[in-house]
């Protein structure tokens, strides 16, 4: 399928969006076989009003972090949720326009969302381990998908754990409930269970927010060991953890985006007086 | 993978069926209710149905005396559960230490799960002798007696409805009461129970229902006498209420007599009435909620 | 002496705080006595032939087993029916239901069926299965009948339960790829399994020790032979109490109170099970 040119191969400054009168700006260009989510003028709308997004339009690149800052409310966790459909448990009243992952608009309704979750992989900001044992913890995606098959799944486990850097930690009691982990070690866990489904693309919202600095070091570590393999969209719980980890980073604001650019750069020199004002710490 | 899909789909329409079944259930007895009970009104004029004899073999079919014992035996059992109840309830709630809660719980649940017959059967052999001599009856089985009975089988739903809304006020209020200087004596009596009152309400609405739907007991142990209670006098009289009325007489009654029909008759007045306790009980519950996210919004 | 108001305050609280004991202890100690009465009074008449064996002389002598095997194939088909249906409505409301019209319609025709008497479940009973449906009075249409009685219970413990399941879960659950009746059955219903169980018990306790249901859909009270059919009509352990001490004259006192015991027995042993299975959930439960 040939992709028509959207706003995210044009070069800066580009056009205004349609729907809203603040120019979006200051958007990198990427090639087109660089990008791996390519979201095009996303509106959505929950029927209490809350957390709308309108007018969205990026690109997210591959096996990079890409970071969504901004301040609470402004649409950050509805723009993660509509990656991976997780939007339809809502009361949503309204969709518009194209989220295109490797080219296939996943808002079509004939999408299989079943298989999209399972390569579009999410981390929650309270880690939520099911009340079950660590082993079956990470077994339960493969569960759900059907898979029944013993070796390849210890396998799995291992790599995964690694990946998230909690094996040393629990691979000699992988049969213990989940709940016996600390807060750090399960949200770790939670990594290592989204990694088991192999998944393309990790979602994390506010991954680090209720951890203590080593546990919320280590979960940065692994991310920058997996964005090789991984295409990586993190909401960060602070301005700091975005500046540290950001390739490209996106600021949200009440639900528009604002603006999006190479992290270092957009950190250091925002061009919009907003970011400019969020960034210095003027709000938020 | 095309097996499951099918499957899923068939246990969510079970599902979805189950969830509207009851719905169906509560009009299929009402429909049957009327089919067997509606021709009565036909049949038995409305002078014959409301007077105050109730006497079908020889066609009087008064149902007020029935009407009349059911509330008298409703009422007296109203008058013994909902203090004690409520007392308990906060008791359990309020001020009981934590060991005390762990026996009495399941102790008033013990009490609500025991068959009426056989606390009719109890309400026999050791109630009535106990009623016959102590106030000098000719009979123990009265109105009185019933509602002895009746109140303590109403108490377990009492208590533990009203248990469950005194446990939902948040201790804030508690605590804010306290640290204002009263007493827990005090906080309970002006704080907690006020803001549990809905779900009190509740309670004693569905207490009241349940002594009104009662009717083995009362079968048992209030005696034969469908005769419209007058003056206070009639508590310690034998009586009749509507359930007992049904269930004694339905077994020599043939099908589709008049007498047959009225007491399906009966049924029906029943029915609206638990309809109306349960109702007005539901809405003060669906006020109260309404208000809390009011205030919480 | 001037008693100061604070004093006086606290008289008040412990004066209150006694009195309210001791209602409570006048409110609890009955049920220990009526429990414990019947089982002294009838404990003595039990005996294995008492259980087991069949009734002679007009019931006034011989046992009661026919009445034990009664209430146990109605204890069975009322869970047959009422379970399905209950748990399934249950899971409706709780995982599938909107907030509409409709659902709050069904949820007041579960109020309205849970507060129902008896005695017109009965009615019902006999109008729908037993006379409509030609059933005639038989485990069948007393099933049914014990059934539908049942069913309000069952729900409003089972939803409970499947709610008091973190939210949290079923997100996580489908944000791995999980359907909605994976999740269900692979996190929300194992989780909620012990609060339906014992909803489901208390439920069934009910149900057996009903009477007024089934006087006119299934009960009989002299029979000569045990049901061997669906539709056979059969004895009852209520039932059976009903008549043995209010309509048989000369019946020994002794069997009387002991088949108020083996009924007592069975209710309460209900009672516990359902209490056990409630504590070792809660200590059990890893959220």
């Amino acid at each position: 399928m040939v992709e028509s040119p959207s706003a995210a191969a044009l070069p800066q400054p580009s056009g205004r969006s349609q729907a809203t009168q603040i120019p979006l700006s200051f958007h990198p260009s990427f090639k087109p076989d660089e990008i791996k989510i390519d979201v095009e003028n996303l509106g959505i709308f929950y029927s209490d009003g809350t957390e709308s997004l309108r007018g969205i339009t990026l690109a997210i690149p591959k096996q990079q972090i890409t970071v969504l800052f901004g301040p609470a409310g402004g649409g950050k966790s509805t723009f993660l949720r509509t990656l991976n459909r997780l939007n339809d448990l809502a009361d949503v009243v309204s969709l518009e326009g194209h989220v295109r992952i490797d080219g296939e608009d996943i808002l079509d309704p004939k999408t299989d969302v079943i298989a999209l979750r399972r390569r579009v992989g999410m981390v929650f900001a309270r880690p939520v381990v099911l009340p079950m044992s660590i082993r079956q913890n990470l077994l339960y995606g493969l569960e759900l998908r059907g898979d029944r098959s013993e070796s390849h799944a210890d396998e799995l486990i291992e790599s995964s754990l690694r990946s998230a850097a909690l094996w040393e930690e629990v691979h000699d009691r992988l049969n213990e409930p989940a709940v016996s982990l600390s807060g750090g070690q399960q949200q770790r866990l939670c990594l290592a269970r989204v990694l088991v489904l192999e998944p393309d693309i990790i979602l994390l919202d506010e991954p680090t927010s209720g951890l203590d600095p080593i546990s919320t070091g280590k979960v940065e570590n692994s991310l920058q060991m997996l964005k090789r393999n991984y295409t990586i969209v993190i909401v960060p719980h602070s301005i700091q953890q975005a500046a540290r980890i950001a390739d490209y980073a996106a600021f949200f604001l009440d639900g528009q985006m604002i603006e999006y650019s190479r992290g270092p750069d957009l950190f250091t020199n925002p061009r919009h007086p907003k970011t400019q004002d969020y960034v210095e710490g003027r709000f938020g | 993978m095309r097996n499951s899909k099918f499957v899923e789909s068939l246990i969510t329409a079970f599902i979805k069926t189950a969830g509207y079944s009851a719905i169906v259930f509560v009009t299929l007895i009402f429909i049957f209710l009327l089919r067997e009970g509606a021709p009565a009104t036909i049949e038995v004029p409305p002078s014959n149905l409301f007077q105050l004899r109730w006497y079908p073999i020889e066609d009087y079919y008064g149902i007020l005396p029935l009407i009349g014992g059911s509330v008298v035996v409703t009422i007296g059992a109203a008058l013994f559960a909902v203090p004690l109840g409520l007392l308990t309830a906060i008791y359990i709630a309020e001020i009981a230490p934590r060991w005390a809660r762990e026996v009495l719980k399941p102790l008033v649940e013990v009490l609500g799960g025991l068959p009426s017959v056989m606390l009719g059967f109890i309400g026999i052999l050791v109630i009535t002798p106990f009623m016959r001599t102590a106030f000098n009856l000719p009979t123990g089985l009265t109105a009185l007696t019933g509602a002895l009975i009746l109140g303590g089988m109403a108490i377990p739903t009492i208590v533990s409805v009203a248990e469950d809304a005194l446990d939902a006020v948040p201790k804030t209020y508690r605590d804010a009461s306290l640290a204002m200087g009263a007493t827990a004596w005090q906080t309970i009596w002006r704080v907690t129970l006020p803001a549990a009152r809905s779900g009190v309400l509740t309670a004693i609405m569905l207490g009241i229902g349940r002594a009104i739907g009662e009717t083995m007991t009362v079968m048992m142990v209030t005696g034969n006498a469908p005769v419209f209670p007058t003056g206070l006098n009639a508590l310690i009289k034998p009586t009749r209420t509507m359930t007992a009325t049904i269930a004694a007489e339905m077994g020599e009654v043939a099908n589709g007599s008049v007498h047959y029909h009225v007491l399906f008759l009966i049924g029906i007045v029943l029915f609206l009435i638990s309809l109306g306790v349960n109702l007005a009980a539901a809405s003060v519950v669906f006020r109260q909620k309404k208000r809390a996210e009011r205030i919480l919004s | 002496m001037k008693v100061s108001r604070a004093a006086q305050r606290k008289r008040t609280q412990q004066y209150g705080f006694w009195g309210m004991t001791l209602m409570a202890i006048a409110t609890v100690v009955p049920i220990v006595m009526i429990v414990g009465f019947v089982f002294a009074q009838g404990i003595p008449g039990i005996s294995l032939e008492f259980l087991t064996a069949m009734p002679r002389d007009g019931m006034r002598a011989g046992g009661i087993f026919p009445a034990i095997i009664g209430t146990f194939w109605l204890t069975l088909g009322t869970a047959i029916v009422a379970v399905p249906l209950g748990v399934g409505a249950a899971i409706y409301l709780s995982e599938y239901a909107p907030d509409n019209r409709v659902t709050r319609t069904i949820r007041i025709a579960i109020i309205n069926l849970a507060g129902i008497p008896s005695v017109v479940y009965g009615l019902f009973g006999l109008g729908l299965f037993v006379l409509f449906l030609q059933f005639g009075t038989s485990i069948l249409a007393g099933s049914l009948t014990l059934a539908i009685m049942t069913i309000p219970v069952i729900i409003s413990t089972a939803e409970e339960a499947l709610r008091a399941v973190p939210s949290s879960f079923r997100v996580v659950s489908v944000s791995l790829g999980g359907t909605k009746w994976q999740t269900i059955r692979k996190v929300v219903l194992p989780q909620a399994l012990p609060g339906i169980l014992t909803g489901v018990i208390l439920g069934l306790e009910r149900a057996a020790g009903e009477t007024a249901p089934i006087l006119f859909t299934v009960a009989s009270f002299f029979l000569p032979r045990l049901p061997s059919s669906l539709f056979d009509s059969t004895m009852a352990l209520p039932y059976h109490l009903f008549v043995i001490s209010t309509q048989v004259p000369g019946m020994p006192v002794r069997i009387q109170y002991g088949t108020a015991v083996v009924l007592l027995t069975f209710v309460l042993s209900m009672n516990l099970i359902a209490t056990v299975v409630r504590s070792r959930a809660r200590a059990k439960r890893q959220w």
